[in-house]
């Protein structure tokens, strides 16, 4: 955690510090507004990974305190970690399923509405709603198509 | 230590080869071809150095047994030197690029001005001092006349897309376009010899693009004085000449 | 759906042969409904290289109309739409998914040890909008107007609805926000799979460099296609809703000192699209760095010289190229130069910190020429030149005299071309195995590679002289009486040797389907955890792990023999050393944590 928080991190300090230069000293907007948008892009998610670096080490989380029980890092933070360590349940992954080209499909006609007609968008969006009601579906029933 | 060598050589202005430029027609693009010089002559410094590197890695260690290479992975001291070496090269070329811009972008007040305004798909010089006009498009390509020796600032605009002015003989080039005002886009030069220079649109405009030509011809300032006072009469317009464009295709 | 469980020590085999019935449907269904990275990553491959052969077409299309002045083979409308479709598929739907989607969508999860990417479905989805954000840009050919002939770049306000009429030019803006869509997801689970599903023991800084280089190429992702996707959309409603955003019309502005306050600002197109089109450039080119990162040491026996300066090398390049896109705009006159020139200029020390990593890797090595390592010393060449001339462009007053010539189009094609095309198809040489279980043949590798080497100089060494002569780029036609004939003659030549090498790569995929001869497990002696597993590798990858106790784990566990190497400090022995900073402390050779195959 801690090595991916420092890199988001490192993202939003050095656009931070060339957005405003850039605008100090070029006196043009957008690149300004972009810059400072990548700066967000690096802070936003890097503060959350600091968050869970805190809590994974029981440290504090600026001015919230300490934020969770100390439990160490995770097996694939520690150089010294063995594989039975991650053993175990990772996550669920879906085998296959449908409901993704269906989306496309539905996005594809939806675009090509924009430009042929607007009817084009009626089964594109048909499509798309019932690809995430599909989708929704799957994944609460657990099961592949 | 080379580097000092080059930088000495082409700034005192020695004939060195022109690397496929322009040697510059125009005072401005002088400066720039000697600061392409520079650049070409460290390009194949630090170039050549990195192909001879590589060309020794890959003939002299190409396998020739099932031996193990000693499996180095780091070497800090060597890891410095080529971080350091191309942050002193690459700021001694920005030193250099920030004098000659500095040159090339300066914009004092000039002798002549003319207001350029291209279109799809020519070329509109207008000289404000006496309200000389010459259009022209496509294959009819216009001439714009400037004295020799005397400097001349453009004002560049564009009645529609993004075009661009191009001389190829100045070392230089600049977007003429719309929604950015004629005082923000201005720009000096001072052509050394009488001549006349072929000029290009650089910058796709559209169907005929590759017919927007124009030439720049410079003539004693004599010359110029009397060519910039005879007013002629019946300049076409030009929407008059994007209709004859679209009527009749390039040429008219 | 199946609770992914990690298969731990001592080959606790989960994943045994007669359990892949049970995944998903075959045959055809598989390709349409699989969420399997492998899958999906194979079919962006396909996809991609389809769409790198129909702009390399558009390409000899483009020569052979160049290679005589006042050409009338094609039609100046036909010509500008091949220019702006070959750039747009090769930069959109071929460089980019090529990378991220098709080689990265493999192999990153295996070389990180995860079962799959971190949400699959997001990745199938991907695919989807991908092929069908392909199959709406190419369908500009099939409308009366036909394909949009405004450049890959689209400037406004050439780009708007009276310069660039018809359905073509909205094709192509919508094309771009489907696969801008398609990108955003895959670095978002890019970046997902390498922080959330790493195996253990596989820190950060143990990671390949590919996968690193993945990582950035994904934050980069997220910086700049929101901006070219929002850019593109404003076009859109500039040219249907009556936005005056980039829009002009109506204003009259030349001469005028005040901008009027409800005119757009043609300008804001090109900064939005820069700040995506460098980033993009990197997103091009950080991905083959990667693979070339991964040939080099495998076929040098050694291992990467310099990894973390790599990887913070990598981090620069990243960083630098989201702070340089006007470098595209020196020529405006409406930016602040000095800035960006030295950004751009500072770019050169990151990269030059990479070639003397790939040199002192290959230095004191054991360098086994096959096709992949011959494609990987191909890209070194062909991006050294194209670096080269680079820093001169990113010089203002010589951008100002070769913007926009054949000097630039020189340029950019050694970058793209050496990045893309000989990393990238050293990279398909060097995974091909992996990915279907057979090899290429490497006699037939080699030609190819020596075709497209030589044509690839022939072809754009002439460009740089033409444009020093004043040819700009995007013409149609030239004069005959300016001597550029016969730079472009010999650039048409070297164009169709080229064209010849890749004839030659489609025969040795048919050879390798008619009479494929079995890769192995491990045919180049890898390092890293993909060579590990089977190939192609099983569903959700592996059935058991090496220990991951230095960036190679496979090549440690292969070389029990070889001298170890530590986190920064180069061990000297036998291997089994206890070094102070290995806190686990039981070698990296994989002796101890053997797990039976």
């Amino acid at each position: 955690m801690r090595d991916e928080s420092v890199f988001l991190i490192g993202v939003g300090v050095f656009f931070g510090i060339v957005g405003l230069i850039y605008w100090l000293t070029a006196y043009e907007d957008a690149g300004g507004v972009l810059l400072l948008g990548t700066c967000f892009l690096g802070l936003v998610p890097g503060l959350y990974y600091y968050y869970w670096y805190c809590r994974f080490h029981g440290r504090k989380f600026f001015f919230f305190g300490q934020v969770g029980k100390a439990v160490g890092p995770r097996p694939e933070d520690r150089p010294d970690a063995t594989l039975a360590e991650g053993a175990g349940v990772v996550s669920a992954f879906p085998d296959s399923s449908i409901w993704p080209l269906v989306l496309g499909s539905g996005a594809f006609l939806l675009v090509l509405a924009l430009v042929f007609g607007y009817w084009l968008a009626f089964p594109g969006i048909g499509l798309i709603i019932t690809a995430l009601v599909g989708v929704t579906a799957e994944s609460r029933r657990g099961g592949h198509v | 230590m080379a580097a000092v060598l080059v930088t000495g050589l082409t700034l005192s202005g020695c004939q060195l080869p022109t690397f496929g430029a322009y040697r510059g027609s125009t005072s401005q693009g002088q400066d720039a071809f000697k600061l392409w010089q520079f650049f070409f002559i460290t390009g194949i410094i630090v170039g050549g150095f990195v192909i001879l590197l590589i060309l020794w890695s890959v003939f002299r260690y190409r396998r020739r047994s099932d031996e193990m290479p000693k499996q180095t992975q780091y070497h800090t001291g060597v890891e410095i030197l080529y971080t350091v070496i191309p942050i002193v090269i690459v700021l001694v070329l920005f030193a250099f690029t920030v004098i000659t811009e500095n040159k090339v972008d300066a914009t004092p007040p000039a002798d002549v001005t003319i207001r350029v305004t291209a279109f799809q798909w020519g070329w509109r010089f207008y000289y404000p001092a006496t309200g000389k006009v010459v259009t022209g498009e496509t294959t009819q390509a216009p001439q714009m006349v400037v004295p020799t020796g005397q400097s001349v600032q453009i004002m560049l605009g564009s009645a529609d897309v993004i075009h661009g002015f191009y001389v190829p003989a100045f070392n230089f080039s600049r977007y003429a376009q719309p929604g950015v005002t004629a005082s923000q886009q201005r720009f000096n030069f001072t052509v050394l010899h009488d001549g006349v220079y072929r000029g290009q649109c650089t910058q796709l405009c559209g169907l005929y693009h590759s017919l927007m030509f124009f030439s720049v011809k410079a003539v004693p300032p004599a010359q110029f004085q009397v060519w910039v006072h005879h007013l002629s009469k019946n300049q076409p317009s030009i929407s008059q000449l994007k209709q004859e464009i679209q009527a009749n295709g390039p040429g008219g | 759906m199946t609770d992914l469980v990690r298969p731990a020590l001592a080959g606790v085999d989960l994943h045994a042969p007669e359990h892949e019935e049970h995944h998903g449907p075959t045959g055809l269904l598989k390709w349409f409904t699989s969420t399997d990275h492998k899958v999906i990553g194979m079919s962006y491959t396909i996809t991609s290289v389809v769409m790198f052969y129909l702009a390399g077409i558009m390409a000899l299309l483009i020569r052979t109309q160049l290679a005589s002045p006042n050409s009338s083979l094609l039609s100046f409308s036909q010509f500008n739409a091949l220019f702006t479709m070959h750039g747009s598929l090769m930069l959109y739907l071929f460089a980019g998914p090529f990378a991220f989607g098709g080689l990265a969508n493999f192999i990153v999860p295996i070389q990180v040890g995860a079962p799959d990417m971190a949400f699959p479905r997001l990745n199938a989805l991907s695919y989807w909008l991908y092929l069908t954000g392909s199959i709406t840009m190419l369908l500009g050919f099939f409308t009366s107007s036909g394909a949009a002939e405004f450049g890959w770049v689209a400037y406004a306000p050439l780009s708007n609805a009276a310069n660039s009429p018809g359905a073509g030019p909205d094709l192509w803006i919508v094309s771009l926000l489907l696969t801008g869509f398609s990108a955003i997801f895959t670095g978002v689970n890019l970046v997902g799979t390498i922080f959330y599903l790493r195996a253990p023991g596989m820190t950060m800084f143990r990671m390949p460099v590919f996968t690193w280089n993945m990582l950035v190429t994904g934050i980069l992702i997220l910086i700049a296609f929101p901006v070219l996707t929002a850019a593109v959309v404003m076009l859109f409603a500039d040219r249907h809703f009556g936005t005056h955003i980039y829009e002009t019309t109506g204003c009259h502005m030349v001469g005028h000192p005040n901008v009027p306050a409800a005119c757009g600002v043609p300008v804001l197109y090109q900064h939005l699209f820069w700040f995506f089109g460098h980033p993009e450039v990197y997103i091009l080119a950080l991905p083959y760095f990667g693979i070339v990162t991964e040939i080099i040491p495998v076929f040098s026996r050694k291992p990467l010289f310099g990894y973390k300066g790599m990887v913070f090398a990598t981090m620069a390049i990243a960083a630098l190229s989201t702070g340089v896109w006007a470098h595209h705009m020196f020529t405006t006159g409406v930016v602040l130069l000095p800035f960006f020139s030295l950004l751009s200029l500072l770019i050169a020390v990151p990269t030059g910190i990479k070639f003397f990593n790939w040199i002192g890797t290959m230095w004191r090595g054991q360098l086994s020429l096959k096709t992949p390592m011959l494609f990987s010393l191909g890209f070194l060449f062909a991006f050294l030149m194209g670096g080269v001339t680079g820093v001169m462009l990113a010089s203002p007053p010589i951008d100002f005299f070769t913007h926009d010539t054949y000097f630039v189009v020189a340029h950019f094609h050694q970058v793209l071309f050496g990045t893309a095309v000989f990393a990238g198809f050293a990279g398909f040489y060097y995974w091909f195995p992996k990915m279907w279980g057979r090899m290429l043949n490497d006699g037939l590798g080699k030609w190819h590679f020596w075709l497209t080497f030589i044509g690839f100089w022939l072809t754009f060494m002439p460009q740089y002289g033409v444009g020093l002569k004043g040819m700009p780029r995007r013409v149609a036609s030239y004069p005959a009486d300016l001597g550029w004939q016969i730079y472009n003659q010999l650039s048409t030549i070297g164009a169709f040797i080229i064209g010849l090498g890749f004839l030659l790569l489609l025969i040795n995929l048919l050879i390798s389907w008619r009479n494929p001869v079995p890769a192995g497990d491990n045919p180049w002696d890898g390092h890293t955890l993909e060579w590990f597993t089977s190939s192609p590798p099983p569903h959700h990858n592996f059935t058991h792990l090496p220990p991951i106790r230095s960036e190679r784990p496979t090549w440690d566990y292969n070389h029990p023999e070889a001298p170890a190497l530590h986190h920064g400090v180069p061990v000297v022995g036998n291997g089994n050393g206890h070094h102070p900073r290995d806190p686990g402390g039981n070698g990296s050779s994989g002796k101890e944590e053997k797990v039976p195959t």
